[in-house]
């Protein structure tokens, strides 16, 4: 087998990706760095960001309504319904108003005011302006700007269309992954001083969801498999807009720029809910109020579903072409309405994974060598409900700390490292098996039973009885998935191969989510209890983790702190 | 609509090529994406194309439909003359069915160094460089393309030139080269006015009618080459 070195190796070229490569060769242009993704890097999900990148710009760079670090600090504790870690929180909104002007020195084309000054727009659950957009395509012009960057350097390498198979480690530390090339169809052992995971979220474990078809939480689970735990599995973001027929999303950004949530009655009901805010409120709030508004029979009935209205036409076609192109174009290309003159139908989608990778503040894992950063990793910022626009500005902050994190790594770390023959020579085997294997399941069918069970048994209301029958269906479905055939054996470009590869990881991350949920007898954010309907801080003001048990298979949950600086808990209130 | 049987041809590679005919239920409101994934869970797991955002985004899912370039998750059944053909795109060669080997562009993509540079850098406390609603307007255009490829698909030039630089790499140049901020014009210029560079275009625009996302490369490949022959003639001077 072939074995690939380098200094550092980095999973994924989404945004947290990206801007780590770029980051750790400005800090030593003589690593050799490696990006290995299992799509062309300006394919990754970053691409479909739409509303915006939040950050306190200081007064002299922009229009910032006396707005504070604090301020943005307290918002998303609050919003976090006070399980974020507070230290990571301060550090992250110091942090990200660089990485916002960092960008814009790189190209990035921020929507401006008339002065020239970059502008802000609101966001749910920011109590002022802070967040900072291009047009309504935020994350495409961000993606293409890192990857235009990592252009310039000569010390990144990219390894586009390998998929990752596994991680490597030896007693100490991580030592390098097995991926394959999809393209040549052949298996390859990658050594490196250190790895960092930025996979991105597991949106896809869901039927009804806003995620590309790629999120599908490898990194949580390849990480897993070597003995790192995962953190706040259970919470999981329910985006309150996303279009009945297809889950695309309709950004935030809509209302942020005025627009209306209307059940049948033409009401706007978040007066009922959250009359403070309105339509601003923190996405978990309002995805539960429209999910009451159709409980209520005050929703529209539609072949997709129940759904409400979003009303931006009062906007009007100036400033929806200007700000909001995107809106139009996907409401009208994806469910054939033009939001100019008619509302267009909504309703709430999965759509960000909160948990993820247990890190600490420099993007560490309990692996030495190993790293995560971006949506796969939970730092933890989000706590049980992420605010809209603060995860691509954490991708940016952890991408650009994990970077530098990795390079200091393999700087200091100069020991010889030993890939284990054998253990490259019994991957290689495993796959070849499998890509010959004749077993009875199939993988589209497995895949859309668990999509459907996690929206059945994981979704914005939960309960104890069913979240056991979940796990039981998911359990079953993991024993299942072994023995999936595939009907095509080649090695080159095996789409079947990779999917049936992803759905394992999938059934991995699927059966965390509902064993934390079932274990978190609360209502916190998004994880809402309907037999446990209020928040428990005594019992639950902290971090349920879970790890792979020594010698078998099953899941262990730890429990750990909530760290809190200066925020106390209080009851959540706008 | 009728649930009369639709025909999807579709060009298939592996080690040959051929033609195979699969049959769906005809729905009005399905891409020619969705139909591609009905049938590879139902019927042919083997089928073989790439796809991600289904929004038209990513760039993933080009293609060749009814002979014309486009991005398969926002092309409908209802608007295709049937039976639909799907091809891979032309002028790369196929790796398997509809996924083709880009890498060329990609390359032709990072010659013309697509990243912004600054004579001399402010340092990130002292905020942005400025640039107006009317400045942004001006790169608004080339900055929307999505590397998808479909104009190199177009593209006659490319199709027997592989040293031609193409389209989308000629507008991310323009992009470039189009915005305030950037002080790197000259060697940008200087890269795409060499032998490889943008002279050949022959600006019939087949690119511009073939872009999702009204990027007009043509445009840009022609203004580039009005810059070009402006720095040539001053270079002269
Ligand atoms: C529709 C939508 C809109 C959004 N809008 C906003 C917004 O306006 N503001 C905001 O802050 N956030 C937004 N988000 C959330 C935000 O976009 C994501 O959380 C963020 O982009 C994730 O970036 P990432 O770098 O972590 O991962 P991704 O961009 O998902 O990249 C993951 C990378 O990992 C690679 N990879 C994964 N698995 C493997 C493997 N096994 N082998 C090799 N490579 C692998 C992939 O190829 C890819 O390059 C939005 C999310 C969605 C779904
Ligand atoms: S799947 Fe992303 S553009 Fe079609």
């Amino acid at each position: 087998m072939e074995i690939i070195e380098s200094d550092i190796l980095i999973v994924g070229g989404g945004g947290a990706g990206l801007r780590a490569a770029i980051a750790a060769a400005e800090k030593n242009p003589k690593l050799k760095i490696a990006i290995v993704s299992k799509v062309y890097p300006v394919r990754s999900h970053t691409v479909s960001a739409e509303g915006g990148i939040a950050g306190v710009l200081p007064n002299e760079t922009s229009a910032n309504d006396g707005d504070s670090l604090e301020q943005h600090a307290f918002d998303t504790i609050r919003g976090s319904d006070f399980l974020a870690d507070q230290d990571a929180v301060e550090f992250f909104v110091k942090e990200a108003p660089r990485e916002i002007i960092q960008m814009e020195h790189w190209g990035c084309p921020w929507s401006r005011e008339e002065n020239g000054k970059v502008a802000v727009r609101a966001f749910g659950g920011m109590s002022v302006k802070r967040t900072v957009f291009a047009a309504d395509k935020t994350g495409f012009y961000m993606l293409h700007t890192l990857f235009e960057r990592t252009l310039k350097y000569a010390n990144i390498r990219r390894f586009d269309e390998w998929f990752v198979l596994k991680l490597l480690r030896d007693d100490a530390r991580v030592t390098g992954l097995i991926a394959m090339d999809l393209r040549r169809g052949i298996i390859a052992a990658f050594k490196a001083k250190a790895v960092l995971l930025a996979t991105g979220g597991a949106g896809k474990i869901y039927s009804f969801t806003t995620n590309a078809n790629i999120k599908t939480g490898d990194g949580m689970a390849l990480a897993y498999e070597i003995g790192v735990p995962l953190k706040d599995m259970e919470f999981v973001q329910f985006h309150p807009t996303g279009l009945p027929r297809t889950g695309i999303l309709i950004t935030e950004g809509a209302r942020g720029e005025g627009g209306y949530l209307l059940n049948k009655n033409g009401e706007r009901f978040m007066k009922n809910y959250l009359p403070t805010k309105m339509e601003l409120g923190p996405r978990d709030i309002i995805s539960r109020a429209i999910m009451s508004e159709i409980k209520a029979g005050r929703g529209f009935e539609g072949p997709h579903g129940a759904y409400v209205h979003l009303d931006i036409r009062h906007l009007g076609e100036k400033l929806i072409d200007e700000k909001l192109p995107l809106v139009r174009e996907v409401a009208k290309d994806f469910e054939g309405v033009d939001p100019v003159h008619e509302p267009i139908p909504v309703r709430p989608v999965a759509h960000y994974f909160m948990g993820g990778v247990a890190t600490n503040l420099r993007a560490e894992t309990s692996l030495s060598g190993l790293f995560a950063a971006g949506e796969t990793a939970c730092v933890t910022i989000n706590g049980a409900n992420r605010l809209g626009s603060n995860s691509l500005a954490e991708c940016l902050v952890f991408g650009r700390v994990a970077g530098e994190m990795v390079a200091e790594y393999a700087e200091n770390n100069s020991v010889a490292i030993n890939l284990s023959k054998d253990e490259i020579a019994q991957e290689e085997a495993r796959i070849k098996k499998f890509l010959s294997h004749e077993g009875s399941e199939r993988v589209a069918v497995l895949r859309e039973s668990m999509q459907k069970t996690m929206e059945e048994h994981a979704g914005i209301e939960r309960e104890k009885s069913s979240i056991q029958a979940g796990l039981e269906k998911i359990i079953e479905l993991r024993k299942r998935a072994e023995n999936i055939g595939l009907v095509d054996h080649s090695p080159i470009f095996n789409t079947e191969f990779v999917s049936a590869l992803e759905l394992k990881n999938m059934l991995l991350v699927a059966e965390a989510v509902l064993r934390s949920a079932l274990n978190r007898e609360e209502s916190r954010g998004s994880h809402m209890r309907s037999d446990f309907p209020n928040r428990d801080d005594e019992r639950f003001l902290k971090h349920l983790t879970l790890r792979q048990a020594q010698g078998d298979t099953s899941m262990v949950t730890t429990e750990h702190p909530v760290t809190i600086t200066k925020w106390q808990p209080q009851e959540r209130k706008y | 609509m009728a649930a009369a049987g639709t025909q999807i041809l579709v060009k298939r590679y592996l080690s040959q090529s051929f033609y195979q005919t699969y049959e769906i239920r005809f729905q009005e409101d399905i891409t020619v994406l969705d139909a591609l994934n009905c049938i590879k869970a139902e019927q042919d797991p083997t089928l073989t194309y790439r796809w991600s955002c289904r929004m038209g985004i990513c760039g993933s899912c080009a293609a060749v439909v009814n002979g014309k370039p486009v991005l398969m998750c926002q092309t409908y059944l209802g608007n295709l003359k049937q039976p639909v053909k799907i091809e891979p795109l032309r002028n790369f060669p196929v790796i398997k069915d509809l996924v083709v080997e880009i890498d060329d562009a990609f390359e032709k993509m990072r010659s013309v160094n697509p990243y912004m540079e600054h004579m001399k850098k402010k340092a990130l406390e002292e905020g942005e460089y400025e640039q107006t609603p009317a400045q942004l307007e001006k790169l608004k255009q080339t900055s929307q393309c999505i590397k998808c490829m479909l104009c190199y698909s177009a593209c006659p030039v490319y199709g027997f030139d592989k040293n031609f630089i193409g389209p989308a790499a000629g507008a991310l140049a323009y992009r470039y080269n189009a915005d305030n901020r950037d002080e790197s014009k000259k060697e940008r210029l200087d890269t795409v006015i060499g032998e490889k560079g943008v002279w050949n275009c022959s600006f019939v625009g087949e690119c511009s009618n073939a872009c999702p996302k009204r990027v007009d490369p043509a445009l840009a490949l022609q203004r580039l080459k009005l810059m070009g022959s402006l720095r040539l003639v001053t270079s002269l001077q």
